[in-house]
C-alpha cells in the first residue's frame, strides 16, 4: 500500500506551519503504510541553519551504542573539518542530522572519513530527511516534526513489499543533493536497471527498489534534466506501479504509470500546492474549501517550482 | 437505541453525525439499525465507509468531502454526497440512488448491480469498471480506462471519455456526448436507434438532465461490445 503526503508552500506566512500541517498530513495516511515513516523537510533551520549543509546519516549502531555514537560525532567531524567549526547535531528517530557552515561535498566526505559504516541518506543545503521504522504517528512525535519550519516537505508511510523492514528501506530516498523521492507501489525491472546503474557505476545503498527510481532520476537530473524530463524518461523506461512524488531545491513533482492503480490527489490554493495518496490527508489544509482538487493521470508529469 | 453523538433535529426527524466528534463505525451502525429515515453527515473530511452497506430506503445527507467507497453496496437508501468521493463510490451498489455533487475519483460504480449513480462533476479512471446492472451517469467526464469488463447496465458520459473506453465490454451500453478517446479492445461505437434515444433520455431525466437542448440524446454517441472476444469461436479450439 504505502501513503505519500507532500507540501510545497507558495505562501511564506506558511513556513512556520510547515512541520505542524505535514505532521497532520502524515497521521492521516498512517494506516497505509504502518511499518515505517520517513519525512524530508526543505528549510528546516533548527537542523540546518542558513549557510549550513547538512548530511542526514543512520549510523551503525542502535540503542545506547547510538547515543554514544551520536556523542562522538561532533568532535570526529570537527576534527576532519577544514577550519575546524563545531557541526550541529541532531537526533530524529534513528537518524542523525550534522549541519556545519561548509560545501555539500565537503561535510558528506567529512562524514564518510571520520564516521566508518555511517550511511549518507540525505544531503543538501536545504534539505533535512528523519526515517526510522515503526508507527507513523509516534515517529512523527520522536522526529518533532510539528515544530519543523520550511518552505517545502514531504513524507511517506511505508508498507514493505519488496525489500526489508530497516531504517535504510524507509523512504524518502535522497541520493543527490537536495533531491528526494517517495514512491507509492513497485517497480517490475528495478533489477535490470540497477545492474545497467551499477554497471556504470552508480553505487546503492539497499535492496530497494524505489532507490533505484532515485539513482534514475539523480542520474538524469546530474545529466541536465530538469524533474519534468527526468520523470519522462523514467515512464519510459520503468515497468511496473508507481506514484512517486520527487523534489528538488527548487522543484515539486508528481507522476503515475500507465495504469494508476496506486491513488494520487492534489490541491493547488495560491498558497500552496499539495499532494497526497488520499484526500483525507488534505482535508485540514488552511484554505482546501477554495483550492482547485484533482488526480494526476497516467504518465503525465505535473511540475511545479519555487 | 438511539445514537450517543447524534442529534435529532426538530419535526423533519433528521438524525445529524458530525464525524469531527464520532466515529464512522457508530455511524453506520445506526444506518444499519435505523431508527430514523433521514440521516445528515457532517464534516466527513474524506473517511472511509461512510454510509457503506444500508439496506433501508433512507435518506442519507453527506455535507463535505468523503473519502473510499462512500455508499458501497448501497441497497435501497438515496445518499447524496455534497462534496466529491474517494475510491469506489457505490461500489456493488444493488438499489437506490447515489448522488455525488462532486467529482468521483477511481472505480466509481464499480461491480455495482443496479440502482442509479449521478456524478454531477467528472470522474476520473476505471468508471464503472466490470458493472453488472447500475446506472452511471456522469455530467462531466469519465478517465481512462473506464467501462473496463462491464458486463451490463448503462454508463452516460455528458463529457469526454478517457483512453480504453470500454476494454472486453460484454453487455452494458456506454453513452458519450463528448470526445471518446482510445476505444478499448472489442469496443466499438455502435448506432444510436429509437431504443437506446428512449433509454437515454429516461436515464438523464432520472438523474435531473432535462433530456432536451444541449443534453438531447441525439447529440449522444452510443458504444458497446463488437462481440468478437468473448464469444468462443469454434476455430480457436485448438489453442487449448
Amino acid at each position: 500500500m504505502c501513503g505519500i503526503v507532500g507540501l510545497h508552500l507558495r505562501d511564506p506566512e506558511l513556513y512556520p506551519r510547515l512541520g505542524r500541517l505535514l505532521e497532520t498530513m502524515l497521521c492521516q495516511v498512517a494506516e497505509r503504510g504502518p511499518d515505517s515513516a520517513g519525512v524530508a523537510v526543505y528549510g528546516d533551520h533548527r537542523r540546518c541553519p542558513a549557510g549550513h549543509a547538512a548530511v542526514s546519516v543512520l549510523l551503525p549502531a542502535a540503542g545506547t551504542a547510538l547515543d554514544d555514537a551520536r556523542a562522538r560525532v561532533t568532535a570526529d567531524i570537527r576534527a576532519v573539518l577544514p577550519g575546524g567549526p563545531t557541526p550541529l547535531v541532531t537526533a530524529a528517530g534513528a537518524t542523525t542530522v550534522i549541519a556545519a557552515p561548509v560545501g555539500v561535498d565537503t561535510l558528506v566526505d567529512a562524514v564518510r572519513r571520520s564516521v566508518p559504516g555511517a550511511l549518507v541518506v540525505g544531503s543538501g543545503l536545504d534539505l533535512t530527511v528523519y526515517k526510522d521504522v515503526g508507527g507513523p504517528r509516534s515517529l512523527a512525535a520522536t522526529y518533532d516534526l510539528a515544530n519543523a519550519q520550511g518552505w517545502q516537505g514531504l513524507a511517506h508511510t511505508r508498507m514493505a513489499t519488496e525489500s526489508a523492514v530497516v531504517p535504510e528501506g524507509c523512504h524518502p530516498f535522497s541520493v543527490g543533493p537536495d533531491q528526494c523521492l517517495v514512491h507509492n507501489g513497485s517497480f517490475a525491472n528495478h533489477a535490470t536497471i540497477r545492474r545497467e546503474l551499477e554497471a556504470e557505476g552508480v553505487r546503492f545503498d539497499s535492496d530497494n527498489d524505489s532507490e533505484v527510481g532515485a539513482r534514475f532520476v539523480a542520474a538524469q537530473l546530474a545529466q541536465g534534466a530538469d524533474l519534468d524530463k527526468a520523470l519522462r524518461l523514467l515512464c519510459e523506461r520503468f515497468d511496473g506501479f508507481y506514484t512517486l512524488l520527487v523534489t528538488s531545491d527548487d522543484g515539486f513533482a508528481v507522476v503515475r504509470d500507465a495504469i494508476a492503480c496506486k491513488p494520487a490527489i492534489i490541491a493547488e490554493t495560491v498558497a500552496w500546492v499539495a499532494m497526497a495518496s488520499e484526500f483525507r490527508a488534505l482535508a485540514d489544509l488552511p484554505g482546501i474549501d477554495d483550492a482547485r482538487i484533482y488526480e494526476p493521470e497516467p504518465e503525465r508529469v505535473y511540475a511545479w517550482r519555487r | 437505541m438511539a445514537p450517543v453523538a447524534a442529534e435529532v433535529a426538530g419535526a423533519a426527524g433528521t438524525v445529524t453525525f458530525d464525524l469531527a466528534t464520532t466515529t464512522v463505525r457508530a455511524l453506520n451502525s445506526e444506518l444499519h439499525a435505523p431508527t430514523a429515515t433521514s440521516y445528515e453527515v457532517l464534516h466527513p473530511q474524506g473517511a472511509h465507509a461512510v454510509a457503506a452497506g444500508v439496506y433501508a430506503p433512507l435518506t442519507i445527507d453527506v455535507r463535505g468531502h468523503a473519502g473510499y467507497y462512500c455508499a458501497g453496496m448501497n441497497d435501497g437508501a438515496t445518499i447524496t454526497v455534497h462534496g466529491n468521493v474517494g475510491t469506489g463510490v457505490a461500489e456493488n451498489m444493488m438499489s437506490g440512488l447515489v448522488r455525488v455533487r462532486g467529482d468521483a475519483s477511481q472505480s466509481a460504480g464499480a461491480t455495482g448491480h443496479g440502482g442509479l449513480l449521478v456524478i454531477e462533476g467528472s470522474a476520473s479512471m476505471r468508471c464503472g469498471i466490470s458493472m453488472k446492472g447500475i446506472d452511471i451517469v456522469v455530467g462531466g467526464d469519465i478517465g481512462p480506462m473506464s467501462a473496463f469488463m462491464a458486463q451490463a447496465g448503462r454508463l452516460v458520459v455528458c463529457g469526454d471519455a478517457g483512453d480504453g473506453l470500454g476494454d472486453s465490454i460484454y453487455e452494458a451500453r456506454v453513452y458519450v456526448r463528448g470526445a471518446a478517446g482510445a476505444l478499448g479492445a472489442d469496443c466499438v461505437e455502435k448506432e444510436l436507434r429509437p431504443e437506446h434515444v428512449a433509454e437515454l433520455a429516461q436515464l438523464l431525466a432520472a438523474a435531473g438532465l432535462e433530456p432536451t437542448g444541449e443534453y438531447a440524446p441525439e447529440r449522444f454517441r452510443r458504444y458497446g461490445s463488437a462481440r468478437r472476444l468473448y464469444h468462443f469461436a469454434a476455430h480457436n479450439s485448438g489453442a487449448y
